[in-house]
């Protein structure tokens, strides 16, 4: 049974660890905006990968990379 | 109407707006205006298409055209004006936060945040979708400040800048302090359950006494946390209102948690048990639920402007030497000052030279222009339409009439709310009737059997701790607040709602408030214009940027354009052309007719002249908001009813048949006879709501007990209140009045209810027979029960009165 009182230590370190992260995560105001990450998601990371640009983009971007 | 008829309509690309006739094409697209072509053109050729796909028209549509927007923002150019806006600045590389009202979807965001392919020198650019805000850093020396403005502005992103907003800042630490309290009280509330569980289980008695001792301490570490940082402010509050010899609901809860505290430590030191450690952590846990969803903010509004974030961070001074830009503190009494089109009037003063034509939309709601001579007094906080006028300061800007008006009364807020709540009346006859039953019972025992004495008095304390009536406001009026937002009116808090629910007396102002502050009706006074004359009117409106003009234009009736040639405009007399080969002249009655005024006209007029004579007049008239008078006559039942306008009386005849007594409307009354008004009702003991929009009506809404101002864009200027009601909205008023008597219904249906679980529980406390188990069930249980029935009546009233 004294393996419990190890246990229970454990078991609160582990909750304290969350405790700290979700402390931080506050801190570094990850809560203070919580709509606009939501929508940020939905874009595409590279701007002009829609049509009408796109030959554009590969003749900029070719001459750099070769 | 079928597309026959106007084959050549289009929507705009940018904005979606009707392109009207001729639109203008760019690479087969339509744009409304070149504005707008413009931006769409500038996007284009950055690779910034996509704009146009994330949402559907997702462009800002600016109407002025403007001139002089390469000196607008001359003055961020300024050191001391950089230093306040940027938020930090190092080593070559700056951040600012500015707060953009024109930000309203998801392209927006796409947009802003990829500022940097506008310009190589922003390094990173993100949005506060809710607050309308986006914050920049950039390399300092590649753009300044002010080009960076400039960029913002020429993709119609304009920025309203102001000095930095250090109430806003602190406003989002407490929010963060709050969140971190109810995390740290949630976090102590379960795991102290998890170790007082066991006790509650059949045959704890069997539990190794180690055991108990560890589980014991571990919540009593677990406690002193939540007891002394998340519930600081109870015992801080409940100290100050004792201070000022006022019971608040506060000193009961403190009471109950320094009570569950002592007791449960005295259980564990004296090995007896492991005490109350999760009821009071799931206490101060529920509290803070409850005081973070009351604390719902409308982040992009502001209900606290001082007149510092209304009026222009700088100024152009006419110095001996030329132009020059100074922040608006330095401003002094005699300097000669610029203003240019669409710029305001900084501080009173006279006029030098220039054809002043002022706006004072902003102050009294009226839309059409004043025309001033050189030599006149104009106040502060009119916008100059026209040409750039030269001006004379009078008074400093503190000193102008209306920000002293504005700054009578800085803080009426905070001293007499708290007492007058219901709240605080129930707490304190709640507490006195605890603390007395607690003493009886303790009395009873000690006479039957001492050794219970104690117990039974720290038990009532205890259990009668009102969580659950804590609870109510904050959900009942949390919940009302919500409603009302989703329909337009927004509440600076939920003791708003109280507020309105006492008021006896509305106080509306006229111009902007009951009628629309951008259209008025046009009636023609004169011989029956022809459909012919009418096209001719039109076209030389057209050409013309004064209001009175564009009014004229959009009401009326659509048809064919003609040329117009030897167009001009005399500032202030008005306009006149040749349409069709027929001389046109249009404007005051001494322009067109040659007439001096006999008799100080009420109603704004315009002559119109054709070809060989005078054929009559357009009279412009306040239109009325839609449903005023249904609304006027559901609230003539509950409430006093006044009007107080700046106007004259031309109205007076049209608004009797709705106020119905001569004695309530009152005309002609100056922004100090308003803020007078007001005192006057509210010193006959009436509790008023005064409706209002401009600054003329700041005064009032800060000296009324609840300060309502209708807004057409909720977004942009308004000045101090309480609320903030949509235009469109208006109609429903009576109806969101009417709600916050349910919401009080509401209220006093869960006391009800939390009373009746009090009941139950104070007779385990008094009998001596209060276990932790039945706190443990009981206090949480009718926390929930009243959460529940608040949130739940809120919303169903809510969706039956069709709110």
């Amino acid at each position: 049974m004294s393996v419990l009182f190890v246990l229970v230590i454990i078991g609160i370190l582990v909750a304290a660890v969350f405790l700290i992260a979700f402390i931080w995560a506050v801190r570094s105001g990850q809560f203070d905006d919580t709509y606009t990450p939501s929508i940020r998601i939905l874009f595409d990371d590279h701007i002009s990968s829609d049509t009408t640009d796109e030959p554009q983009e590969k003749l900029k971007s070719k001459p750099k990379s070769t | 109407m079928t597309d026959q008829n106007k084959p050549s309509n289009k929507t705009c690309i940018h904005c979606g707006d009707d392109c009207g006739k001729h639109p203008i094409i760019w690479e087969d697209k339509a744009f409304c205006c070149n504005g707008c072509q413009t931006v769409y053109q500038l996007l284009h050729s950055n690779q910034l298409g996509q704009y146009y796909e994330i949402e559907k028209v997702p462009g800002i549509k600016i109407d002025l055209p403007e001139p002089e927007a390469s000196e607008k923002f001359d003055f961020l150019d300024l050191p001391e004006i950089k230093e306040k806006l940027l938020d930090f600045s190092d080593g070559g590389i700056s951040k600012v936060r500015f707060f953009i009202p024109g930000i309203h979807c998801a392209s927006c965001i796409w947009l802003l945040e990829n500022l940097h392919s506008l310009h190589r020198a922003v390094i990173q650019s993100s949005v506060n979708f809710p607050k309308k805000e986006v914050s920049i850093t950039f390399k300092d020396a590649q753009i300044s400040l002010r080009q960076l403005v400039e960029m913002l502005a020429s993709i119609h992103y304009v920025p309203e800048i102001n000095p930095k907003d250090q109430s806003e800042t602190k406003a989002s630490k407490t929010t963060r302090t709050l969140l971190l309290k109810v995390g740290i009280a949630g976090f102590s509330f379960l795991n102290a359950m998890i170790y007082h569980f066991p006790q509650y289980l059949p045959g704890a008695n069997e539990l190794e006494s180690g055991f108990r001792q560890l589980f014991g301490w571990l919540s009593f570490g677990l406690s002193i946390p939540v007891l002394f940082y998340c519930a600081s402010d109870y015992f801080l509050s409940a100290w100050k209102s004792l201070k000022q010899k006022i019971i608040s609901i506060d000193l009961p809860i403190a009471l109950g948690l320094i009570t569950l505290f002592t007791q449960s430590t005295i259980d564990i030191v004296s090995h007896t048990g492991i005490g109350y450690f999760d009821s009071l952590t799931g206490l101060v846990f529920f509290l803070l639920i409850g005081k973070w969803y009351q604390g719902i903010t409308y982040e992009a509004l502001t209900f606290e402007r001082n007149y510092k974030s209304y009026f222009p961070v700088a100024v152009t001074k006419l110095g001996e030497t030329g132009k020059e830009t100074i922040p608006i503190e330095q401003l002094k009494a005699g300097d000669r000052i610029l203003v240019r089109n669409q710029e305001l009037i900084p501080a009173d003063a006279t006029i030098v030279s220039g054809q002043a034509n002022i706006d004072y939309s902003f102050v009294t709601g009226e839309s059409i222009p004043v025309s001033k001579q050189t030599g006149d007094f104009v106040f502060a906080g009119g916008r100059q339409a026209g040409s750039a006028i030269e001006l004379l300061v009078q008074k400093e800007v503190e000193q102008s009439y209306l920000t002293q008006l504005w700054n009578q009364n800085p803080e009426k807020a905070d001293d007499e709310p708290k007492l007058s709540g219901i709240i605080n009346k129930v707490s304190q006859y709640f507490t006195i009737i605890i603390i007395s039953i607690a003493l009886a019972a303790a009395i009873y025992w000690q006479f039957t059997n001492s050794s219970k004495a104690i117990f039974a008095f720290t038990s009532v304390l205890i259990i009668a701790c009102p969580c659950a009536l804590a609870l109510t406001i904050p959900f009942t009026f949390g919940s009302t607040m919500r409603q009302f937002g989703r329909k337009g009116f927004y509440l600076k808090n939920a003791d708003v709602i109280e507020k309105l629910y006492r008021t006896t007396t509305v106080v509306f102002d006229k111009t902007g408030t009951i009628t629309h502050a951008q259209s008025s009706r046009v009636q023609f006074e004169g011989k029956l214009l022809k459909p012919e004359q009418i096209a001719m009117i039109r076209s030389l409106c057209k050409h013309s940027s004064h209001p009175l003009s564009k009014t004229l234009f959009s009401q009326l009736e659509e048809g064919d354009l003609f040329e117009v040639t030897d167009f001009t405009e005399l500032p202030s007399l008005g306009i006149s052309g040749t349409v069709n080969g027929i001389k046109i002249n249009m404007g005051s009655r001494f322009f067109v007719t040659g007439q001096k005024d006999g008799q100080k006209e009420l109603k704004t007029q315009v002559w119109v002249f054709i070809e060989t004579k005078v054929l009559g007049h357009f009279q412009f008239e306040n239109n009325y908001r839609e449903g005023l008078k249904e609304t006027i006559d559901e609230l003539e039942q509950h409430y006093d009813l006044h009007l107080i306008s700046g106007d004259n009386e031309s109205e007076r005849a049209n608004l009797l048949p709705l106020f119905k007594d001569h004695a309530r409307l009152n005309f002609n009354q100056s922004p100090t006879d308003k803020l007078a008004y007001i005192k006057n009702l509210q010193a006959n003991g009436k509790s008023t709501l005064m409706i209002g929009d401009g600054l003329n009506d700041a005064g009032a809404l800060m000296e009324s007990k609840v300060g309502l101002v209708i807004a057409d864009n909720i977004y942009n200027f308004t000045p101090a209140c309480d609320a903030i009601l949509q235009a469109g909205k208006f109609g429903q008023l009576d109806r969101f009045l009417r709600f916050t008597r349910t919401s009080m219904t509401i209220v006093k249906l869960s006391f009800a209810i939390s009373f009746l679980y009090n009941i139950v529980g104070i007779s385990f406390a008094v009998s001596g027979n209060l276990s932790p188990i039945i706190a443990a069930i009981l206090m949480p249980l009718s926390s929930v029960t009243v959460v529940a029935f608040a949130t739940f009546s809120v919303r169903l009233s809510a969706a039956k009165s069709m709110l």
